[in-house]
């Protein structure tokens, strides 16, 4: 208090009651008193963003999907019809298609959930920490090698001659060759780690505790399993089985290395952007794993699996 | 509150999507930019760049093997640095010629035409080419380079779709399509076919042959009946093929592994198969076979054209037409490239400038409604309808 009636040392901050305020706390005071605005500020970007990436892309495949396109000099016509959709969905080929894709996703996914309730149970509750750590990062490794690597490595194995039918030829076991069946394992292989780490996540958030709790009020491990452990892991599983799903129904690069004539959703996309330069027919049909895929999310909506993800 | 604010973001978020597709709107058609040019007068100096879409092996800069090398002398005469860019069937080379980012482009018969419609390529002033001089004359002005009088580019070279077949595997050695059609059985998963519409051309010359009351008098000209029965031998087919190939390295990857014994390839694939030591033999079976007449184009959006026409120049003098035509296995446009070819047989081999021989081959053509077999009785089916039956075929 006596420091006041003294002048003050040179260049000593001044006494802050004497400063007018400074212009941008006015913004600030602004966003203060209007929180749509401050909403507005804050969700601009990533609205935009999701528009313009997935919104008015999703739009545009839509519209184009109701042009044609003139095969011989390739200009497409923007006159309107439903000639593309209605050919991809009455069309037997294209249903077919459909179904063999659907088969090979499901199929997918199921082979990687076998393979990884298992796996996923040993590394989060029976691995020591240490071991933990070690098995986490060897699930995580195969996704270091570029996903072409993994699946030509797998054409030769697949080859005639090839590692399968060398490891299957005492039990005469043959390779299956190039086609569904090929291409069926090669995804699974490639996409097992997404289904691995949720559902890893997930048996690592049930308490031990309550495993305890389960087997004291004289529950056998398997009841345990079903009854306490399964419930939760509903939403990890759902999660990892969104992963398989739907990167298995929009793969066509696997289908091309190892599918021999499959033809899948993908790879009709992809041929009639490449090759036949038809994009409004490649549109419709690309709109089939799109609807699928928002019916799927829509079913698993409701498990909360979404909020886990 | 909450939920106002939801729906006042919803309504935003609507908002700024009409508008984004406002901005995209709808192009009537997209009309092709009609280049204004004249055809050009003189060569000027070079721009120092030149994006090149070829057929795989069509542009060699040494890196897939030091000694096949026809890029960097080109680089180092004209100063354009050169992007290659390979494409494994026409309608890919068509769908990126469109893009406009390719200068050039080594254009297949059945490709040529719909680049010429869709005006992505533009005439070439062939006088201020010197080697077209050279060039054999039954190369020139023909229907898939020349349009309305206008010569659109510098012929490359020629050559058919073969047979081939793995020696060990396949017994005894085939003379004809046979092996792939009716006895295709015998290799039931090992046969292998070009994967793209055009092959339904190769069906339609082995009917040809062996059904000739179907009529059929050119390969590219079938009409509804004739197109059914193509598909069907091909749908036949498709129960015994291991693989379609579209790209040539896969192929004789699969021939190496066993995992395919016999099936239709171009030379080029058959010349890496033996260099890799896999015992493979090709051979021009008795029908006759498609084949391809290629041609050097313009791209009409090029702005690098003086480079361009250095290389259509270049890719037909006749050191570089001769190692062109060597390592893809065809015969050159240019007859002198016959006395420097490292095989002094090439030319024979390939039957260069025996115009009976050319005229076997049925080279790949866009199928169009009006028959090209002159038959104005019928309609013919077009492109979109070979593309449609393709898929159904793979099923």
């Amino acid at each position: 208090m006596a420091l006041q009636t003294q002048h003050p040392v040179p260049g000593a901050p001044p006494a802050r009651a004497a400063v007018p305020r400074p212009k941008a706390h006015r913004f600030s005071a602004l966003l203060h008193r209007s929180p749509n605005l401050r909403l507005a500020g804050l969700v601009t970007a990533p609205a935009g963003w999701l528009v313009l990436v997935y919104i008015a892309a999703l739009a545009a495949l839509l519209i184009t999907a109701f042009w044609t396109v003139d095969t011989f000099t390739g200009k497409v016509s923007t006159d309107w019809t439903t000639e593309n959709i209605v050919t991809v969905l009455t069309d037997p080929v294209y249903q077919r298609i459909t179904l063999r894709t659907l088969w090979i996703a499901i199929a997918v996914t199921l082979i990687d959930l076998v393979l990884a309730l298992p796996m996923a149970f040993f590394i989060a509750k029976v691995a020591s920490p240490r071991w933990q750590k070690l098995l986490v990062v060897a699930v995580l490794m195969p996704l270091w090698a570029s996903y072409l690597v993994k699946a030509y490595a797998w054409r030769n194995v697949l080859a005639d001659g090839g590692l399968l039918e060398w490891l299957g030829a005492p039990v005469g076991l043959e390779s299956p060759g190039y086609g569904e069946t090929a291409v069926i394992l090669t995804l699974a292989y490639i996409w097992l780690p997404f289904m691995i780490l949720p559902i890893y996540a997930g048996f690592d958030r049930v308490p031990d505790t309550l495993l305890e709790a389960s087997g004291d009020l004289g529950a056998k491990p398997l009841a345990t399993m079903r009854l306490v452990m399964f419930p939760l892991l509903v939403p990890s599983i759902i999660a990892g089985t969104i992963f398989t799903f739907s990167l298995s129904l929009g793969d066509y690069i696997t289908a091309q290395i190892v599918g021999g004539t499959t033809q899948m959703l993908g790879t009709v996309v992809y041929a009639n952007v490449g090759a036949a330069n038809n994009l409004p027919f490649a549109a419709a049909v690309s709109l089939v794993p799109i609807a699928i895929i928002t019916l799927y999310l829509f079913i698993v909506r409701r498990s909360g699996a979404l909020n886990s993800l | 509150m909450a939920s106002r604010n939801r729906a006042s973001l919803v309504v935003g978020v609507a908002a700024a999507a009409a508008l984004v597709l406002a901005g995209c709107g709808t192009t009537g058609g997209g009309s092709a930019t009609q280049s204004a040019q004249p055809v050009k007068s003189e060569i000027g100096p070079g721009e120092g760049q030149l994006s090149i879409l070829g057929w795989p092996g069509y542009a060699e800069d040494g890196s897939n093997d030091p000694a096949v090398d026809w890029v960097t002398p080109f680089e180092t005469e004209t100063g354009c640095k050169v992007n290659f860019k390979p494409f494994g069937t026409s309608d890919e080379a068509v769908t990126l010629m469109r893009t406009g980012q390719y200068d050039v482009v080594s254009a297949s018969g059945d490709a040529s035409l719909r680049l010429i419609a869709g005006n992505n390529v533009e005439p070439v002033n062939m006088s201020l080419l010197k080697n077209y001089a050279d060039v054999y004359p039954f190369l020139k002005d023909k229907a898939w380079n020349t349009v309305d009088g206008k010569n659109y580019g510098m012929p490359h070279g020629w050559g058919a779709n073969l047979l081939m077949y793995s020696v060990d595997s396949v017994t005894p050695a085939p003379t004809s399509w046979r092996a792939v059609f009716d006895d295709a059985a015998q290799h039931s998963g090992k046969v292998t076919a070009y994967d793209s519409p055009i092959y339904i051309a190769d069906a339609a010359v082995y009917l040809m042959a062996h059904k000739p009351e179907l009529g059929i008098k050119n390969p590219y000209a079938l009409d509804k009946d004739q197109l059914a029965a193509s598909v069907d031998l091909l749908k036949e087919q498709r129960k015994h093929i291991g693989e379609y190939w579209s790209d040539v390295v896969k192929e004789v990857q699969a021939f190496a592994s066993g995992s395919t014994v016999v099936g239709t390839t171009w030379q080029v694939g058959a010349n890496i198969a033996s260099a890799n030591g896999t015992n493979v033999e090709t051979l021009l079976p008795e029908e006759g076979a498609t084949g391809w007449s290629d041609t050097w184009m313009i791209s009409s959006e090029s702005k690098n054209k003086n480079c361009a026409y250095l290389w259509l120049d270049y890719i037909a003098s006749p050191k570089a037409n001769a190692a062109v035509a060597e390592f893809f296995g065809e015969s050159p446009a240019n007859p002198k490239a016959c006395d420097l070819t490292a095989d002094k047989a090439h030319c024979e081999t390939y039957h260069s400038g025996d115009e009976a021989y050319a005229k076997q081959i049925w080279y790949w053509t866009t199928p169009v409604a009006k028959c090209l077999d002159g038959r104005t009785d019928v309609q013919c089916t077009d492109y979109s309808a070979w593309t449609k039956a393709w898929t159904e075929i793979k099923g």
